[in-house]
C-alpha cells in the first residue's frame, strides 16, 4: 500500500533527475565506468527502498552505550571501515552506501524499536547490527515482519536460522568442536572443567562441548559451573578447580567478569602455561582490560585472530588503525562484523538488485575473498563456512596461531546428536 | 565429591576455601564502608556508589600510565600514591556533588535515590567520553601478582592478602574518626539530632560535606584496590552496586558495626555455598536468607537507636 504511493510520488521526480543527469556532462557525475554500470534504479529496487541514483542507505544498529558498548563499539568501527572501503572502490552497483546509526543503548526492547525505524521510516536497504544474542531475538521478528536483511557478526549459540538474516559469525558447533579435538590431540586431555557465565550462549555452548567430551571424545567433564553476569568473585570456583585437577579448564565467562576471573586465577597461582586453559569467549578487544600478563599461555577458539598471516589481513588491520587509531585492536567478532557490508555488496551485485527477497535468495554461495579471515562462502542455511583456529594468548595481548583447520568448517545451527 | 581424594588435599581445599571466604568479606567491607557512613549517617541513597569506585579504578589506571611512562623505576610502589590520589579525586567530586546536589534534598530522602541514580547515568557516560566505551586494562607491579606457597598445597593471592591489609587498616582509620576524633563526635551529634547540633554552634553543612566526601574518598579506596581483581570499564560501577547496598541494608543501616557483621556473613555464607553448589544458586539461596532473615529483622542485623 504505501509503496505504491511511493512510487507514484517519486517517479516524476526520479525522471527529472535522470534528465538532469543526462543534461550534465558525465566526467563530472561519476567515474566513467562505474557510470556505465549503473542500471536504472526502478530496476534494482521495487519494494521501495531508501535507494536513489547515486545513493544506497544501509543501517548500523549497535550499542554505543550502556554495558555492551565495550564490546559493540569495535562493530560499529569495523562497519563504517567497510563501508567506506566500498565507496571508495566505487559503492554498491554504481550507489555510494550512506549509513544511518542507531543506538540500541544494551537494551533489548531499544534494539526492536530502532530496528523497525529503520526499516519503516529510514527504509533501509539492510541492517548491519545486534551482538548479543537477547538483542538478536529482539530484533528477529521486527526483521521478519518488514522484511529486511541483519547482517549479525558475533559467534552465537546456533538454534536459529532466518531468511532475513546472515549470520557473519560462527555457531557454537563450528567454533567449538574443532578447537575440542585439537585440544584432546594435543595435550591428551581428558578431563574437562567448564565454567561459563549464567545466560544462553555459555550453557548452549557447554551442552556441546559436554556432549562431544562425552561421546567423541570419551573423556569426562569433572565440573561445570555458572555464575551471574557480572560477577566478579571467583576464588571459590577456583579452589574446586585446583581439587579436581583438570586437564583442561573450558571457558565462556563475559564481559567485566572475564577481567575479574584471569586475575584471580593468575593470583591463585594457577600457570597458565601449565595449566592448559581454552576459551571461546577472549579476543584480543578482552585481553585490552585482562591485561596480557594475566591470561598469557591460554588458548582461545575462534576464526580470526589479529595476528593472522595472510595478504587480506595485512591490509585489513593498517587499515583499521589508520581509521580508528594505533592503539585498537581487532578481535574476531569486529571481524566478522567487517564482513557484514561486503557480503551485502556482494550478494547484491549478484542478484543484480537491492530487493530483499532477491538478495536472501541469491546469499547461499556468495563468496568473499577479501575476508581478513582468509576465504568466507555464505551456506545454504545463511551462516558462513570458515576456518576454525586455534590462538595462544601472549603478553603483549595478541594471539598466536597454533593451530587450523585444514579446510572451511560448515555451519550447523541444529547440530544432530548435540541437543 | 570427596572420596576419591587424600585428606592432605581436602585440608588445603579447605584452608584456601576458608581464605576464599575471608577475602570476599574483606571486598564487601571495603566496597560497604563507604556506602554505610552515607547511607547510615546522612540516610542518602547513593547510588552512584559505585561510579565514585570507578573513579578510583580509573585514577589508579592514569597514575600507573604515568609512572610507566615517566618513572618507571618507580612502578613497583606506584599503588601507594593511586590509592591516595583516588581518595582525594573521589572524595572531592563527592564534596561537589553534596554541594551541587544533594544538599538541596536532605528533606526528600527518597529523592536522592533518583537524584544520584541519574548521577550515575551521566558519570558513567562521561567516563566512556573521556576514557572509551572499551575496558582499560591497569597493570600491577610484579610483586602483587601471583601467590604465596605456604606449603606445597597451600597457595595464597598475593592482591588477596592486600585487599585485606588494606581493608583492616581503613577500617581501623574510619573507626578512630567516627568515634574518638573531634569531628566524629560532631557527625555522630548531626545525626542524632540536626537542630540541636546545629543549635550547639556545630557548622552542620559542613559536618554534611565532609561525611559525603569521606564516604565518597573511600569507595575511591576500594574501586582502586579492586583494580587488582576486576575490571575498570565505564560501567564496572554497576557490578559493585548491589552487593553493597546488600550488606549495608542487612547490617543496619546505621552502624558501622553491622556492615562488619553482615558483610562477613553474607561473605561466609556465598563462599562456602559456591563450593557445594554452581554459584548463581549459591547467589540465589544466600539472597532467600537475606531476604528471610530482613522480614524477621527489618531493621536489619545491628540497629542504633536514633531520635526520630
Amino acid at each position: 500500500m504505501s509503496d505504491e504511493t511511493n512510487k507514484g510520488l517519486l517517479s516524476p521526480l526520479r525522471r527529472k533527475l535522470l534528465m538532469g543527469m543526462a543534461a550534465v556532462p558525465a566526467i563530472t557525475m561519476l567515474p566513467r565506468n562505474s557510470f556505465a554500470q549503473t542500471p536504472a534504479t526502478s530496476a534494482v529496487n521495487t519494494t521501495g527502498l531508501a535507494v536513489t541514483d547515486t545513493e544506497v542507505t544501509v543501517g548500523i544498529l549497535h550499542s554505543a552505550t550502556g554495558t555492551m558498548a565495550i564490546s559493540e563499539t569495535g562493530s560499529i568501527e569495523a562497519e563504517k571501515l567497510a563501508i567506506e572501503q566500498i565507496n571508495a572502490a566505487g559503492g554498491v552497483l554504481g550507489r555510494k552506501i550512506k549509513f544511518i546509526q542507531e543506538d540500541g543503548a544494551s537494551d533489548w526492547p531499544t534494539f526492536a524499536e530502532k530496528a523497525k525505524k529503520l526499516l519503516v521510516n529510514d527504509k533501509v536497504a539492510a541492517i548491519m547490527g545486534c551482538w548479543t544474542s537477547a538483542s538478536r531475538k529482539a530484533v528477529l521478528p521486527v526483521v521478519e515482519q518488514y522484511n529486511g536483511m541483519l547482517y549479525y557478526p558475533t559467534f552465537y549459540e546456533g538454534l536459529e536460522q532466518s531468511k532475513n538474516v546472515i549470520y557473519t559469525g560462527q555457531e557454537a558447533t563450528q567454533q567449538i568442536l574443532a578447537g575440542l579435538n585439537w585440544i584432546a590431540k594435543e595435550k591428551g586431555a581428558k578431563t574437562f572443567f567448564f565454567i561459563g557465565s549464567d545466560y544462553i550462549w555459555p550453557r548452549t555452548s557447554n551442552k556441546i562441548a559436554r556432549k562431544h567430551v562425552e561421546n567423541v571424545l570419551k573423556g569426562k567433564v569433572v565440573g561445570e559451573e555458572y555464575y551471574p553476569l557480572g560477577n566478579t568473585q571467583f576464588n571459590s570456583v577456583i579452589n574446586k578447580i585446583k581439587l579436581t585437577k583438570p586437564d583442561v579448564i573450558f571457558t565462556d565467562v563475559v564481559g567485566g567478569s572475564n577481567v575479574a576471573f584471569y586475575k584471580q586465577l593468575k593470583a591463585a597461582g594457577i600457570d597458565l602455561a601449565k595449566q592448559p586453559l581454552l576459551t571461546i569467549s577472549v579476543t584480543e578487544d578482552e585481553i585490552d582490560g585482562i591485561g596480557g600478563e594475566n591470561i598469557a599461555g591460554a588458548y582461545a577458539c575462534m576464526k580470526y585472530f589479529q595476528s593472522l598471516d595472510n595478504p587480506n589481513n595485512k591490509a585489513f588491520v593498517p587499515a583499521f588503525k589508520k581509521m580508528w587509531g594505533e592503539k585498537t585492536v581487532i578481535g574476531d567478532v569486529t571481524q566478522a562484523a567487517y564482513l557484514g557490508p561486503w557480503l551485502w555488496k556482494l550478494t547484491v551485485e549478484k542478484a543484480g538488485s537491492f530487493d530483499v527477497d532477491k538478495i536472501a535468495a541469491a546469499s547461499p554461495g556468495v563468496e568473499f575473498k577479501g575476508a581478513p579471515e582468509g576465504y568466507v562462502r555464505i551456506h545454504e542455511n545463511h551462516h558462513l563456512w570458515s576456518k576454525t583456529r586455534v590462538g595462544r594468548a601472549k603478553l603483549d595481548g595478541q594471539f598466536e596461531l597454533i593451530y587450523e583447520t585444514a579446510d572451511l568448517v560448515e555451519p550447523d545451527p541444529f547440530p544432530k546428536g548435540y541437543q | 565429591m570427596f572420596g576419591d581424594y587424600s585428606l592432605g588435599d581436602l585440608g588445603s581445599i579447605f584452608v584456601m576455601q576458608g581464605f576464599a571466604g575471608l577475602i570476599l568479606f574483606s571486598v564487601y567491607v571495603l566496597m560497604a564502608l563507604g556506602l554505610a557512613i552515607i547511607f547510615g549517617q546522612m540516610g542518602v541513597i547513593n547510588m552512584a556508589h559505585g561510579e565514585f569506585m570507578i573513579l578510583g579504578a580509573y585514577v589508579t589506571w592514569m597514575t600507573s600510565n604515568l609512572f610507566q611512562t615517566y618513572m618507571p623505576g618507580l612502578f613497583g610502589g606506584y599503588f601507594f600514591l593511586a590509592m591516595i590520589l583516588a581518595f582525594l579525586a573521589s572524595g572531592a567530586l563527592g564534596m561537589l556533588v553534596e554541594w551541587a546536589l544533594i544538599r538541596h534534598l536532605y528533606k526528600r530522602p527518597l529523592d536522592t535515590l533518583l537524584a544520584t541514580w541519574g548521577l550515575s547515568l551521566m558519570l558513567q557516560q562521561a567516563y566512556r567520553s573521556v576514557f572509551g566505551a572499551r575496558e582499560v586494562g591497569v597493570e600491577l607491579p610484579q610483586w602483587m601478582l601471583g601467590s604465596l606457597q605456604v606449603t606445597s598445597s597451600i597457595e595464597v593471592p598475593i592482591n588477596g592478602v592486600f585487599v585485606m591489609g588494606l581493608t583492616v587498616l581503613i577500617t581501623i582509620a574510619v573507626a578512630y574518626v567516627m568515634f574518638k576524633s573531634r569531628w566524629g563526635r560532631q557527625v555522630r551529634a548531626v545525626v542524632q539530632n540536626r537542630i540541636m547540633a546545629g543549635a550547639v554552634g556545630i557548622n552542620t553543612e559542613k559536618v554534611d560535606r565532609y561525611t559525603f566526601g569521606l564516604g565518597c574518598g573511600i569507595a575511591g579506596v576500594a574501586g582502586s584496590a579492586f583494580t587488582m581483581i576486576g575490571s575498570t570499564g565505564p560501567t564496572s560501577g554497576q557490578l559493585y552496586i548491589v552487593d553493597t547496598f546488600l550488606v549495608v541494608v542487612f547490617g543496619g543501616a546505621a552502624s558501622l558495626l553491622g556492615t562488619i557483621a553482615s558483610a562477613f556473613s553474607i561473605s561466609q555464607t556465598q563462599s562456602t555455598l559456591e563450593f557445594f553448589m554452581s554459584g548463581s544458586m549459591a547467589k540465589v539461596l544466600t539472597l532467600l536468607a537475606v531476604v528471610g532473615i530482613l522480614m524477621l529483622r527489618p531493621q536489619g542485623l545491628f540497629a542504633l537507636k536514633v531520635r526520630k
